[in-house]
């Protein structure tokens, strides 16, 4: 059984402007065990979709419609807060991008990690903070003992990071989601974060979702890569065969816009235009203003997503079996 | 030069910067910006001085407030014995004023706590669910907005009887609403800040964001709520009672003071002139120290 169970994702803003639709139609899966790389531009629906796989979005505003949204066998578009309490944390955590305002500035670290811990079981106060001290250590933190006491403003970004993976892992989720778990870091320090995340994911047996707008970030951390663009998936596969021989024109083109190590040989390739804008987005497939294989049935029929090989799939007109 | 390099080796090296970097508290930012602000400490110290008096009225006046000691005297002007004069029924008008500040201050506290008590749940729903609460919550807000409070407050204190209690709960009825918006303000900006998302990413409930997280980062606004709340609450009680259906005599009240005075005061003007500079000048400091209270806590509040 599969531990993520997206089917036909939509997910739609009300905005003063009319509807933006964020995510339309997302469909896919994550085993036990597994980790995924959410690979995509700003506006692509990325964060979105696990905002609304987590029940994120506030209700009002947001719309969320699927034909399936399972995590672990358990419906989650139709359950209660209650349910979603328990779900969250104990399931299901999740790491955010800025680690600066992850942390509520007016409490201590010790206190906030061990809060969550006593939240979901029934340990005392006291054994909370040994567990919050042993996740501070567990997660590479020199002092632990002095980082419990502190609060998040007298901590580096990198720390603070360190300590918002220790309170996701406070509980032992069978899922972990990173959101841009290394954007507002340092680039000596996103490595070793990014160490750290797959080091964890491989003690603790859980899977693993990273979220990011940086392909080198997922280059060497996820077994699968899922490429989104305007609110779709465009492309599904190995990390190895995307990167070696990307199917979709969209991935194509993000490839290649990747510095690399010929940084200075080669012009960098970038890709013209900019993201759809949400409110109106472009009728058929919603790479085609910005494609260079784009043909007219590419503007009026939007590709669906259809599989090339094992484990492979792409949606686009161009690719053939 | 010798002593120079001897200088450098008694210095004692640096082992640790965590004191260096000692990171200063918001409160001590909050308290220097206060403390800058002149018209703020000036009124404090006013105002705590009102304070003092109203607690230790018995042992800074010569008799009680309700004694006719001085009958042959009544209506005297102020003299050495009688600081303020002597009332139309033979009381020292002194030990009067410094016995009414005990009603405005202890009516403008403990309304301003009622305020509190009310604005701040509601506020924190509003603000937290948004939606239908809130809009249930800003109609009832307006309903009080459009209402003149002095005439509703008349209304209703004619209808339920004036005395302490009663103030006190017509007060906060008119005074949770300035309390609610600032709350309702204050978790609107923070309920879509990471950290909460971040906390209920793992796990925690609405309740527990809103009293754990919401609430303790409300608390700049709530303090600037509670001291805004006070004049508005002496004020109403004073207007009460100076219509007759505040607090009842001989409990002496400056806005009972004033009416009873007005009788007299074309001719013992002292009668009126003293309670009316004892209310305005409580008013006056209390809200002038709120303010200061609120440019120190949020300077962003501006209003």
């Amino acid at each position: 059984m599969q531990l993520v169970d997206i089917k036909d994702l939509r997910v739609s803003f009300r905005h003063h402007d009319g509807v933006v639709s964020a995510v339309r139609g997302v469909t896919l899966g994550l085993s036990k065990g597994e980790s995924l790389g959410i690979v995509g531009e700003s506006g692509s629906g990325k964060s979105v979709t696990f905002l609304a796989l987590m029940r994120l979005l506030q209700a009002p505003a947001a719309t969320i419609e699927a034909d399936k949204l399972e995590l672990d066998g358990s419906d989650l578009l139709n359950a209660d807060a209650k349910a979603l309490s328990d779900i969250r944390g104990s399931l299901v955590s999740m790491v955010f991008q800025d680690p600066m305002t992850s942390f509520d500035p007016l409490f201590t670290i010790g206190y906030q990690i061990s809060e969550t811990i006593q939240t979901h079981g029934n340990t005392g106060k006291k054994a909370a903070l040994a567990q919050a001290r042993e996740l501070l250590a567990k997660v590479e933190i020199k002092h632990p003992d002095r980082v419990l006491k502190q609060y998040p403003h007298q901590l580096s970004g990198g720390m603070l990071q360190r300590a918002m993976i220790a309170m996701a892992l406070s509980c032992e989720p069978r899922l972990l989601i990173a959101d841009e778990p290394t954007t507002a870091l340092d680039v000596t320090v996103q490595a070793q974060i990014l160490q750290l995340i797959t080091d964890l994911q491989q003690e603790t047996g859980m899977s693993l979702i990273i979220i990011t707008h940086d392909l080198g970030v997922i280059a060497e951390t996820v077994d699968r890569v899922v490429v989104m663009y305007g609110g779709k998936v465009m492309e599904i596969g190995d990390t190895r065969e995307i990167f070696e021989d990307p199917l979709n024109p969209y991935t194509k083109a993000l490839i290649e816009s990747i510095p690399g190590r010929e940084a200075g040989k080669r012009k960098l390739i970038e890709i013209p235009g900019s993201s759809p804008n949400a409110l109106s987005p472009p009728s058929g497939c919603p790479f085609h203003p910005r494609c260079k294989l784009a043909d007219d049935k590419c503007a009026s029929d939007a590709p669906n997503l259809s599989t090339f090989g094992k484990n492979r799939s792409a949606a686009c007109w161009k690719v053939v079996q | 030069m010798t002593q120079e390099s001897s200088a450098i080796k008694s210095a004692k090296p640096i082992e640790s910067i965590d004191n260096m970097l000692a990171p200063r508290n918001p409160m001590y930012y909050a308290w220097r910006r206060f403390i800058a602000n002149r018209a703020a400490i000036a009124s404090g110290s006013v105002l705590s001085l009102i304070i003092l008096m109203a607690i230790l009225a018995p042992l800074i006046t010569p008799t009680s407030y309700e004694e006719q000691k001085f009958l042959t005297e009544n209506l005297a002007f102020p003299s050495a014995s009688h600081w303020f004069g002597v009332d139309d029924l033979g009381r020292d008008f002194y030990t009067r004023i410094v016995y009414g500040a005990r009603i405005s201050l202890s009516i403008g506290f403990v309304a301003a706590a009622f305020s509190v008590v009310i604005g701040l749940p509601l506020g924190a729903v509003a603000g937290y669910y948004g939606g239908t609460a809130d809009w249930l919550i800003m109609r009832i807000i307006e309903i009080f907005s459009v209402v003149p409070p002095l005439l509703a407050a008349l209304l209703l204190a004619a209808l339920a009887g004036g005395g302490f209690g009663n103030i006190v709960l017509i007060a906060a009825l008119f005074g949770w609403v300035q309390v609610c918006l600032l709350v309702r303000g204050q978790v609107m900006a923070f309920r879509n800040r990471e950290f909460i998302r971040a906390s209920q990413a793992l796990g925690a409930s609405p309740l527990f964001v809103i009293f754990r997280h919401l609430i303790p980062n409300s608390i700049s606004p709530v303090i600037v709520g509670f001291v805004q709340a006070i004049p508005l609450a002496m004020m109403l009680e004073a207007g009460l009672s100076f219509l007759g259906v505040g607090i009842a005599p001989p409990t002496p009240s400056w806005g009972q003071m004033i009416n009873i005075g007005i009788n007299f005061m074309f001719f013992y003007w002292h009668l009126a002139l003293f309670p009316t500079m004892a209310l305005a000048v409580t008013v006056l400091t209390t809200t002038l120290f709120g303010d200061g209270l609120r440019d120190a806590l949020d300077p962003t509040l501006k209003g």
